[in-house]
């Protein structure tokens, strides 16, 4: 990946997030509070302004912009924790191109960040269930992989009971509901695809 | 969806010009949507900030003022604030004696107002947190986020912020605050979904005859559905829950807290039954508070908060408050 493809994948993100929001929303009104969608269209608008005449010089450049421009606009959790996911891949990414297993380890960098912040393990029902096992696919096989194994993980958590975030208030009557943040985790590896 | 705006996008930023317009005595920040205490900050005053998503107006903006908060961050609709806004009010409020957050627990609150109080850390602004945690409904167990922090917020706020008004240190300004919520159990009851302006419709469906029971303030449904009933079983509902969750007995001061769709009318009955109840229970009310305070937008429904009080608490309690949500002994 180079400075460019980590544009294009910024963009695509923006774009399919923007497409998707009413579908976030409504997971969201579901088991939460109806804000993820709404939040998340609102962060990446300010994403692409931000990255517009931003001068970057490396991959992590475009991904530590895109992290600490999250944490200033969204607020809610998925702010912080998408915030600093992307900040801490941006951290490791420290050249103009970079190599497949070096995004990995990036990838492997934001899932720990996420997974630090928010003290979520697998199984809570959280967006750590679609980026463990996208993060394993694709060091395996490649961003195609990451995205189909996160769309299944997404899917998988409707019959888990939520133990972290909002969604946990419920006990089980969150089960039934596909978790709005590991919705939105899977759309970012598909839009990395 | 029916509502006084102009665009779904620009409510909060347009009801917090509108908070300034109306209260010429506070300060609004727009850019980091901060309403401030006019003449904040006070030299050697403890600070006291607090904040969280809007829609449960008067908290946090209507309770700026003296005897109560130094500045209030407004985020989005149910959204928290974020760190850069959470961290202006914390500056704002810094009278060089430290800040304390108030938080109440809810993962994005915890998270930002954490990164907030690391970056103020950064400055050299010493900060305490008081996080509060009230609302019984909720299991408090490992396995969840824990309890959320509801009606008991206002009194947490009125009662340090009278503290902090008579010079006390931020140490004991912050270990008043967590003594209040230890002794505060909250639980409330949704009759009608709350519609957030950017989803337009209710946030969940409840059919006519049904209420949600052990509701959030962001209209996260509850703990069960159940048929409704008359508000004197609503009410006994409500004090069980509260008292087998924070036995004691002695004075409390009660708040009985409309969720922003519920005529006074309502509450005033249901506060009646829940006076009768807890008569039953050796339960003296000390203070008592009916309205509007911790709303959830347009939700029909009622929080009842008990908070078993010992005579400091009730003495801040009386002391002067002046905010446009709150306001008495001036």
């Amino acid at each position: 990946m180079n400075v460019e493809q980590a544009r294009a994948w910024i963009a695509a993100i923006a774009a399919t997030v923007e497409a998707e929001a009413e579908t976030l929303t409504r997971l969201d009104s579901a088991i939460g509070d109806g804000d993820h969608g709404a939040n998340l269209k609102r962060g990446f608008a300010a994403v692409r302004t931000a990255l517009e005449g931003f001068e970057a010089h490396t991959v992590g450049d475009v991904l530590t912009k895109t992290g600490a421009t999250l944490i200033s606009k969204v607020g809610g959790a998925s702010g912080p924790l998408y915030g600093s996911a992307f900040r801490a891949m941006g951290k490791t990414l420290t050249s103009p191109d970079v190599t497949t297993e070096q995004f990995g380890d990036a990838l492997d960098a934001g899932l720990a960040a996420i997974r630090k912040l928010g003290g979520a393990q697998p199984g809570d029902k959280t967006m750590v269930d679609a980026w463990l096992p996208a993060v394993a696919a694709f060091r395996k096989k490649g961003p195609q992989a990451a995205a189909t194994a996160a769309e299944e993980a997404a899917r998988a958590t409707t019959d888990l009971q939520a133990r972290k975030g909002r969604a946990s208030y419920l006990g089980e009557r969150s089960i039934g509901h596909q978790d709005p943040g590991a919705t939105s985790t899977a759309l970012i590896f598909r839009a990395l695809a | 969806m029916k509502k006084f705006i102009n665009d779904p996008g620009d409510v909060v930023a347009q009801a917090l010009a509108g908070l300034a317009a109306a209260h010429p005595e506070l300060r609004v920040d727009p850019d980091n949507q901060l309403v401030i205490r006019g003449d904040a900050p006070v030299r050697g005053k403890a600070g006291i900030v607090s904040g969280g998503g809007s829609g449960h107006e008067p908290l946090h903006g209507g309770f700026v003022g003296l005897g109560m908060l130094d500045a209030a961050c407004a985020g989005e609709v149910f959204t928290s604030p974020v760190p850069d806004a959470i961290l202006a009010a914390t500056r704002a409020a810094d009278g060089g004696a430290g800040v304390l957050h108030v938080v109440k627990n809810y993962t994005g609150d915890v998270l930002n107002f954490e990164m907030a109080a690391e970056l103020a850390g950064d400055e050299g602004i010493t900060v305490e947190t008081v996080l509060v945690d009230d609302d019984v409904a909720v299991q408090d167990s490992t396995w969840t986020a824990g309890r959320r922090g509801t009606g008991a917020t206002l009194i947490v706020e009125k009662v340090i912020g009278a503290l902090a008004e008579e010079g006390a240190s931020l140490k004991d300004v912050a270990a008043t605050g967590r003594a209040v919520n230890e002794r505060s159990g909250s639980f409330a009851v949704a009759l009608t979904a709350a519609t957030t302006p950017a989803a337009g419709q209710p946030g969940f469906d409840l059919p006519d005859d049904e209420m949600e029971v052990g509701v959030g303030i962001h209209g996260e449904p509850g703990r069960r559905r159940a048929k409704v009933t008359r508000a004197s079983e609503i009410a006994t509902l409500m004090v069980d829950a509260i008292l087998e969750a924070k036995p004691a007995q002695g004075r409390a001061i009660v708040l009985l807290n409309g969720l922003g769709g519920t005529p006074l009318l309502e509450l005033y009955l249901l506060y009646g039954e829940v006076a009768t109840i807890l008569a039953g229970r050796n339960i003296e009310i000390a203070r008592s508070l009916v309205g509007n305070y911790v709303t959830s937008l347009d939700m029909a429904g009622a929080s009842l908060t008990i908070c078993h009080a010992d005579d400091e608490i009730l003495r801040l309690w009386d002391a002067p408050v002046r905010t446009p949500g709150l306001r008495w002994g001036l």
